[in-house]
C-alpha cells in the first residue's frame, strides 16, 4: 500500500499552508516528518490521512484518489493516532483499545480481534491498565492506550502525530522501537516528531518541512544537517555522530563565546 | 456479569411493581387480585380473581391501563432520546428539555391545537410537533458543536436562546388562541399523562419503538464517537451521517413523546446518567437500559403526580423538574470541578 502526494497544496483563510509538496510513503519504510512549529506538519498528515483533501495536486492510495474511499475503506487501510486523547464518557481501557477494531466487525479479521488486542496492549505497554477507566488515566497512559488502538487497528499505513509528546524516557524508546517493528513487517510508517535525536534515530527516510515547503527528503544523515537545520529552525545546532546514530544539540551561546 | 444481572433484573421488577401499585391505587381502591385477574381475562383465560363490578373493570381499561402505558412508552422515549443527544453532542449534559428540543416540540403541538388540526388525529398534533423538535434540534446541532465536541457554555446558551425564540412563539400562539385552547395549550405545558387514550398511546409507540431500536442498532458507532469526531472518522465512521441520523431520531423520540403529555423535562438527563453509573456508558446496552429505566421513573412520578395531593392532580413536569433540576445542577458544579471551568 502505497500513499503518493504529487505537488500538494493546501489553503487555509487564504494562507498556503502547504505548497508543492511531492512525497511518496512506501511499505516498510519509517518517514519522519520535521519541522518547526506551524511548518504544516499536522496538514501535511491529515492530507496523508485522507481527512483534509488538498486545495492544488493529488493524493493517491495504491493509484485511486484518497477522497474517493469511503470511511471504513480508508479505516481498513491506514490508522491514525491524533494529539486529540480525550474520551467523553468514563469508557474502560480495554472497551478504548477495542475500538480499534471496529473497522473490522463483520469481516473475516473479526476472527484475529482477541490476538491483535493482546498484541497491540503489550507492544505500547497497557496490559495492566485494562480494567482501568480511561479518564483516571495519566495523560502519558492515556497516550499510550491511544497507541494500543491504532496499532489494534491493523493497517497497512500507521501514522503517528507526535507519539512521543507526553511519554517518559522509556516509553518513547518503546515507541520507536513499534515503529521499526512495524516497518520490518511491511507496514508503512509516517511519524510526526519534535526531538530530531529521536527523528534521527527510528527513520529511514526525513522529511523538513519549513513554511509548508518539503524543503529536504532523505536519510537522516543526508537531512539533518547543522547548516539545514540552522536555517529552518533559526538556531545553531551541532550534529553529533555517535555509533551511527545522529545527536542533534543546539549550540546554547558557546558558539557565539567562540 | 452479576451486576449486570442484577441490574436488569432489579429495573424489571421495579418497573412491574410500579405498574402493578399504579393499577391499585386511586380514587376507587382496587385489589391485586382483581388487577391480576383482569389481564388474565383480557389475555382469555377466565379465571375467579377477574373483576365483577363493571366499573372496577372500566376504571382499570379506560383510565388507569393507557394511563401507564403512556408513562411507559414516553418514558422509555425521553430517556433514549437523552442517551442519544448526549452521545452526538460528545456531552453528558445534553438533553431535549434542557437545550429546548421539547420547547420546540411543544410549540409545534400548541399550534397544531390552535389550528384545530388534532380534529383531523392525533397524527397531525404528533408530526408538527416533531417538524418543531426537528427543527429546535438541527439548530442547536448546527450552531453549538466545534471540533466535534459540544461545550457546556455554548450548548446551554444555545439552549436558552431556542427556549426564548419557542417561548415567544409559544407566547403568540397562545395569544391568538381560544380561551378553550388556551387551558389546553397551558395545562400541556405543564405536562401530565391524565386522560391519555389508547390510540394515543398507539402513536407513540408506533414512533418510539422503531426509534429505540434504530438507537440501540447504532450504540457501537456512538461508542466510537465518544473518542472524538476525528478519531470516530479515522475509525471509518461516517460522522455527518450518523448524526443526521441521530437528530432525526432525537426530534422522532421527542416530539411524539411530548405531542401527548406535553414538557416533561430532564428525564433523559437523570436517567442516562445513573445507567451509565451502573452498567458503564457502552451505547447499546445504555439506551436499551435507560429507555427501561425513563419508564420506571415515568411510572413512579405520575402515581406520584396523581397521589401526592388528595383530590387534585400535580402536573408530572413540575415533579420531574424539582428532582431534575437540582440534579442538574449537581452535574453542572461536578464538572466545573473537574475540568475547573466551563469547558
Amino acid at each position: 500500500m502505497t500513499v503518493a502526494l504529487d505537488a500538494v497544496g493546501v489553503t487555509l483563510d487564504g494562507r498556503a499552508v502547504l505548497e508543492g509538496v511531492t512525497l511518496e510513503v512506501v511499505p516498510g519504510e519509517v518517514l519522519a516528518l520535521v519541522g518547526p512549529n506551524g511548518a504544516g506538519k499536522s496538514t501535511l498528515l491529515a492530507v496523508l490521512s485522507g481527512e483534509r483533501r488538498p486545495d492544488a495536486g493529488t493524493a493517491t492510495l495504491d493509484g485511486r484518489a484518497l477522497h474517493e474511499y469511503a470511511p471504513l475503506e480508508l479505516a481498513r487501510r491506514r490508522a491514525v493516532l491524533t494529539q486529540d486523547n480525550a474520551v467523553t464518557f468514563p469508557f474502560r481501557v480495554r472497551d478504548v483499545v477495542e475500538m480499534g477494531r471496529s473497522p473490522w466487525a463483520r469481516t473475516p479479521e473479526l476472527a484475529d480481534d482477541e490476538r491483535a488486542l493482546a498484541v497491540a496492549s503489550s507492544q505500547a505497554d497497557v496490559t495492566h491498565l485494562l480494567d482501568r477507566r480511561f479518564t483516571d488515566l495519566s495523560g502519558g497512559e492515556r497516550a499510550r492506550v491511544s497507541l494500543a488502538r491504532v496499532l489494534a487497528q491493523s493497517t497497512g499505513i500507521v501514522l503517528l502525530d507526535e507519539p512521543t509528546a507526553a511519554l517518559d524516557l522509556r516509553h518513547q524508546e518503546d515507541v520507536l522501537s513499534i515503529a521499526r517493528e512495524l516497518a520490518s513487517a511491511g507496514r508503512a510508517v509516517v511519524i510526526v516528531l519534535h526531538d530530531l535525536s529521536l527523528a534521527g534515530a527510528v527513520a529511514d527516510r526525513v522529511g523538513l518541512l519549513s513554511a509548508g515547503r518539503l524543503v529536504a527528503l532523505g536519510p537522516p544523515s543526508e537531512v539533518l544537517t547543522a547548516s539545514a537545520l540552522g536555517e529552518v529552525y533559526g538556531v545553531e545546532v551541532e550534529v553529533i555522530s555517535r555509533d551511527g546514530t545522529l545527536l542533534v544539540v543546539p549550540t546554547r551561546g558557546r558558539s557565539r563565546r567562540g | 456479569m452479576t451486576r449486570r444481572a442484577l441490574v436488569w433484573a432489579g429495573v424489571g421488577v421495579v418497573l412491574v411493581a410500579g405498574v402493578l401499585i399504579s393499577a391499585i391505587v386511586g380514587q376507587l381502591a382496587v385489589t391485586p387480585a382483581e388487577v391480576g385477574g383482569s389481564l388474565l381475562r383480557a389475555l382469555g383465560i377466565p379465571n375467579a380473581f377477574a373483576p365483577t363490578d363493571p366499573v372496577v373493570e372500566s376504571t382499570l381499561w379506560v383510565v388507569r391501563f393507557p394511563r401507564i402505558a403512556m408513562a411507559i412508552v414516553v418514558g422509555a422515549a425521553l430517556a433514549a432520546a437523552g442517551a442519544v443527544m448526549q452521545a452526538i453532542f460528545g456531552n453528558p449534559l445534553a438533553e431535549p428539555g434542557v437545550v429546548g428540543v421539547s420547547s420546540g416540540a411543544a410549540l409545534g403541538a400548541a399550534t397544531a391545537i390552535v389550528l384545530g388540526l388534532a380534529a383531523f388525529g392525533d397524527g397531525l398534533v404528533a408530526a408538527l410537533a416533531f417538524v418543531g423538535g426537528l427543527l429546535a434540534t438541527m439548530l442547536v446541532y448546527l450552531v453549538s458543536r466545534a471540533n466535534g465536541r459540544t461545550e457546556v457554555v455554548t450548548l446551554l446558551l444555545t439552549g436558552i436562546a431556542v427556549i426564548a425564540v419557542a417561548g415567544a412563539g409559544l407566547a403568540f400562539v397562545l395569544f391568538s388562541a381560544s380561551s378553550a385552547n388556551r387551558e389546553q395549550i397551558i395545562f400541556w405545558q405543564l405536562g401530565s399523562l391524565g386522560g391519555s387514550l389508547w390510540r394515543e398511546v398507539l402513536v407513540v409507540a408506533v414512533v418510539a419503538v422503531p426509534g429505540i431500536v434504530v438507537a440501540t442498532a447504532l450504540g457501537r458507532r456512538y461508542d466510537v464517537l465518544a473518542l472524538g469526531e476525528r478519531n470516530a472518522r479515522h475509525l471509518g465512521i461516517d460522522v455527518e451521517r450518523l448524526r443526521i441520523v441521530s437528530v432525526v431520531v432525537v426530534a422522532l423520540l421527542t416530539g411524539v413523546a411530548v405531542a401527548f403529555v406535553g414538557i416533561i423535562a430532564f428525564v433523559g438527563l437523570v436517567v442516562p446518567h445513573l445507567i451509565r453509573m451502573l452498567l458503564g456508558p457502552s451505547h447499546r446496552q445504555l439506551i436499551v437500559a435507560s429507555a427501561l429505566g425513563g419508564a420506571v421513573l415515568m411510572v413512579f412520578a405520575d402515581l406520584l403526580a396523581r397521589t401526592l395531593v388528595a383530590g387534585a392532580e400535580l402536573p408530572i413536569g413540575l415533579l420531574t423538574s424539582l428532582v431534575g433540576g437540582p440534579f442538574f445542577f449537581y452535574l453542572l458544579w461536578r464538572q466545573r470541578r473537574r475540568a475547573g471551568g466551563w469547558a
